[in-house]
């Protein structure tokens, strides 16, 4: 149910609303619940809405740690 | 799927698992509550406990929206339904969980109620204006994730001065039932740390949890939902437990801040306020543990416009859900498991829920593991 997933923003539609895609498969989503997003942008979707944007390098940084687990 | 394979790697899963292997005192029990459903979903889907030591013991908590739900409240749901021009819009897990005489809002559909599942509040909104002439009410449940989507429908309800669209408010707060928990202090339950919820703290922020943390004495570490990051979160929890460490950490750094989505949070102030106490499954009846529609929007509020008395509601007596959600029990422990209870003929909630501990254990632990289980109760 609060399950969510990280999609990228393929299209801006108007001030509330993105395409977003995620699997090769394309949804219009509400952008309502967030701040300055834009194509090229991966958000947090959940419900038709993005919750937040997922801050890249946070997510580059954790995958190094992942690595450095790893050696 | 980008950011999301690259947290499923296998090979970094086994460092990991050595890692905590190499962590973990010898003689001591690490009781690690996994607040979220989805969390104890990624455990069992991935097979995570086999790559635990033993003296790790995940406890499954209420972290499931649909879960949580008392019957009383279906039935209510379900009695709205059946309402004249009520057109009940309900997201899909709602659907098949049983209520009173084990009627469910598919049972009703069938009976002619019409029930409409959707996967927006939007799409309710949608129904409601292109039905002008029926009563579209949507039956909201969910933690602090899915409350502002809810919000911002009713907003848009206010703004496009909807007659015909009402909301059955069930959304519950994530923190208090945490500190609930917690206060409840029972042999059954000894919990040494918690993964905290990912999306949830999207919301709220990890801020949120701090007071908790610090009052309990207990290590919270918010975790995001792949199998890495849980792994990650409970190396994290092993270490902080070693050090007596108490406090929130972050480890779904990508995607939750300390003060969380501020504009979600405006939004849920805007339209909600809390209720005096709520019910619980398995919890009980806990205080200010849940909104409802404030005053300023009370038009929008489904339980206004269809005050409906709902008798005292029936649990299935063999049902273990109850204690489940409280960990106080493991699926495994319930006699209608798997035998009368399936997800093609789910007896309680956490049978049908995707994110139910039952449901887990049902689609991912093997028959192996369950005879194991039994064998070592004896």
């Amino acid at each position: 149910m609060c399950l969510a997933m990280p999609a990228l923003i393929v299209e801006l539609i108007d001030n509330n609303r993105a395409v977003i895609e995620l699997g090769g498969v394309q949804k219009t989503i509400s952008t309502l619940l967030v701040n300055d997003v834009k194509v090229g942008d991966y958000v947090i979707i959940h419900v038709g809405y993005a919750l937040s944007k997922l801050d890249e390098l946070e997510a580059q940084k954790t995958l190094r740690l992942f690595e450095d687990i790893a050696k | 799927m980008k950011y999301i394979n690259e947290f499923r790697d296998h090979t970094i899963a086994e460092a990991f698992a050595q890692e905590i292997a190499a962590q973990v005192l010898k003689n001591r029990l690490y009781h690690l509550m996994e607040f979220c459903g989805g969390h104890t979903h990624t455990i069992y889907r991935y097979g995570l406990p086999s790559l635990l030591p033993p003296n790790i013991k995940m406890v499954h908590g209420p972290g499931c929206p649909v879960c949580v739900l008392p019957i009383a409240r279906v039935d209510y749901a379900i009695a709205l339904a059946k309402q004249p021009k009520v057109i009940l819009s309900s997201y899909a897990d709602m659907l098949r969980v049983p209520g009173s005489h084990q009627q469910s809002l598919m049972h009703a559909k069938a009976q002619g109620a019409d029930v409409r599942m959707i996967y927006s509040v939007d799409d309710a909104l949608q129904i409601a204006l292109r039905s002008p002439d029926r009563e579209v009410v949507f039956f909201a449940i969910g933690f602090e994730t899915t409350t502002p989507p809810t919000a911002a429908a009713i907003l848009m309800a206010r703004q496009q001065k909807l007659k015909n669209f009402s909301v059955f408010c069930n959304h519950v707060l994530t923190p208090v039932a945490m500190r609930s928990l917690l206060s409840q202090t029972s042999d059954d339950i000894h919990l040494d740390g918690f993964i905290g919820p990912a999306h949830v703290s999207i919301i709220v922020g990890s801020q949120a949890y701090q007071s908790v943390a610090d009052d309990y004495s207990k290590p919270i570490v918010i975790s995001g939902f792949e199998p890495l990051d849980v792994l990650q979160s409970i190396l994290m929890l092993v270490k902080l437990i070693n050090e007596n460490k108490h406090g929130v950490y972050n480890q779904f750094t990508r995607a939750v801040s300390p003060q969380g989505n501020q504009k979600s949070q405006a939004m849920m102030q805007q339209v909600f306020e809390l209720r005096n106490q709520f019910e619980w499954r398995g919890l009980g009846w806990i205080a200010k543990s849940a909104l409802k529609i404030n005053a300023a929007y009370q038009n929008f509020d489904a339980e206004l416009r269809f005050p409906i008395t709902v008798n005292s509601s029936e649990e299935h007596r063999a049902c273990e859900c109850p204690a489940i959600l409280r960990g106080a029990k493991n699926p495994l422990d319930c006699k209608l498991f798997s035998v009368v209870c399936t997800p093609a003929n789910p007896l309680g909630a956490c049978m049908v829920s995707s994110e139910g501990a039952c449901a887990a254990y049902y689609s991912y632990v093997t028959n192996q593991k369950m005879k194991n289980h039994h064998e070592n109760k004896r």
